[in-house]
């Protein structure tokens, strides 16, 4: 192992090494972010839908969570980067103005966004299910509206409770981000692949690339467990001490 | 959406049953390998020789927080390297991704079955090994006959789902050229440019199949559910 690789310039390239994959790491985290913010809303929705008294709400809920759910992701990259733009002639006509970087920018969040969704959404809908049914009663039986209850009465219980499993979504996402190196998106693994290419030097890169998801993971565990205890009603949850 | 053509997927059937044939045995290998290993590695975590526990710990925790884009091309590098340590070999022996994708994905998903099955192991009374070893049944005996039954019975449905999304995962070879369904389909569609219909018919097979998969899964809680 021999840390000056690091450190010398990418040929035909500005800048070292590090600097790549700081690049490229830059990429994930932004795809990560944006995707989870898109996940997280979308998710919260359906999953909320999958919980009401509207039969025809339940069956979209649960066929857009299969559908996601049920479809590897690299194929669902391959549907979002090559037949989706192929398929509807205004996304074509939009992408074709975007510089290639951005089309797999967006293409990354969008793919990643619905895909995590999908299983926001399970987790959701479980966390509203989990509550004592007195919840929805005590809410209406109060006067509030249905969009009332969820969003004073239901809502603020379930999402403390989906805490945990809502954590490691999020890492699975941030590892998920590693799949759009498909479409050629120069994220952290995309940019670990060329350097053992360029460089011959797969270990340290790999090596590098290794260190770094674990860092990423453990400090995005830290983050959640943070605001687990945040928003933690003392005597309501298990594990809120 | 005028000029498609899915006569393309008739021709290339033959092509894509063989690589539905390798991501299925890839599927099965693994799980059945990654299910032994998990379970060995389960066992090890809850064991109480302490730097036993601590290792099958880091090595589960390493493997779950990395891609498994990324394990892929660590095998796929380092397998003939290692390989050729072990053996003293002079030249690193060719292995080639159809092969090193087998040892990354019982590796890799023993990680996940290890905590399925770990689980499962502390799901099951503390009574029933405590009876075992009453009887006099060594350690391997309550756990082979005694504890492992039961705890693999339980997490049945959840090996299921597992089983499901490592069937998904296997894709990722694709990107190694391997020829699984998916890297037979890219092959296909780059080669008589039908990118279109290939992808889609690619992603109506594995949400028929998956979708298939996951109900019986399902199906086979509610009935394990009833049992209990």
């Amino acid at each position: 192992m021999n840390f000056d690789i690091f450190f010398q310039q990418v040929p035909d390239g500005d800048g070292a090494w590090w600097q790549m994959l700081a690049s490229g790491l830059q990429w994930t985290l932004l795809v990560a972010l944006f995707a989870w913010i898109m996940a997280f809303a979308l998710g919260s929705l359906v999953g909320v839908a999958r919980t009401t008294e509207k039969r025809w709400l339940i069956r979209a809920g649960n066929a857009y969570v299969e559908l996601f759910r049920n479809i590897p992701l690299i194929v669902q990259f391959f549907l979002w980067y090559f037949v989706v733009p192929d398929v509807i002639p205004a996304v074509k006509a939009w992408v074709i103005t975007l510089d290639p970087t951005r089309h797999q920018f967006f293409t990354a969040v969008v793919c990643l966004g619905f895909f995590t969704s999908a299983r926001i959404a399970e987790q959701v809908r479980s966390g509203i299910q989990s509550l004592a049914r007195g919840q929805r009663n005590a809410g209406y039986a109060i006067g509030l509206t249905q969009t009332q209850t969820y969003r004073y009465v239901l809502l603020p219980m379930a999402y403390r409770i989906i805490i945990p499993p809502l954590t490691s979504e999020l890492m699975n996402l941030i590892k998920n981000t590693a799949v759009a190196y498909s479409i050629g998106l120069t994220e952290l693994f995309f940019r670990t692949r060329e350097m053992g290419e360029m460089t011959f030097r797969y270990f340290e890169a790999f090596a590098a690339a290794t260190v770094i998801y674990v860092l990423i993971a453990l400090a995005a565990n830290r983050v959640m467990a943070w605001i687990e205890r945040r928003v933690a009603v003392p005597g309501m949850i298990a594990g809120a001490h | 959406m005028g000029d498609l053509d899915f006569d393309v997927i008739g021709r290339a059937l033959p092509y894509l049953a063989h690589g539905m044939q390798y991501t299925v045995q890839l599927t099965v290998v693994a799980f059945a390998g990654g299910v032994v290993f998990g379970t060995l590695l389960a066992l090890a975590r809850l064991s109480s020789f302490k730097p036993l526990a601590l290792a099958a710990a880091g090595y589960v925790n390493l493997m779950r927080s990395i891609p498994l884009l990324l394990v892929i091309f660590w095998f796929y590098f380092l397998a003939p390297v290692l390989l050729q340590s072990l053996t003293g070999a002079e030249r690193p022996p060719q292995i080639g991704a159809e092969r090193s994708a087998y040892i990354t994905f019982i590796l890799f998903e023993a990680a996940y079955f290890c905590e399925i099955m770990r689980a499962g192991i502390q799901s099951i009374a503390k009574g029933q090994a405590a009876a075992g070893f009453a009887l006099g049944l060594d350690y391997w005996q309550v756990m082979r006959r005694i504890v492992l039954p039961q705890a693999f019975r339980n997490m049945l449905p959840v090996l299921l789902t597992q089983a499901i999304v490592l069937f998904q995962d296997v894709s990722l070879v694709s990107l190694l050229n391997v020829t699984d369904f998916v890297g037979a389909a890219v092959k296909i569609a780059q080669r008589d440019s039908r990118v279109i219909e290939m992808y889609l018919f690619v992603a109506v097979v594995y949400f028929l199949l998956c979708f298939a998969l996951s109900s019986g899964a399902r199906r086979l809680q509610l009935r394990l559910a009833i049992v209990r």
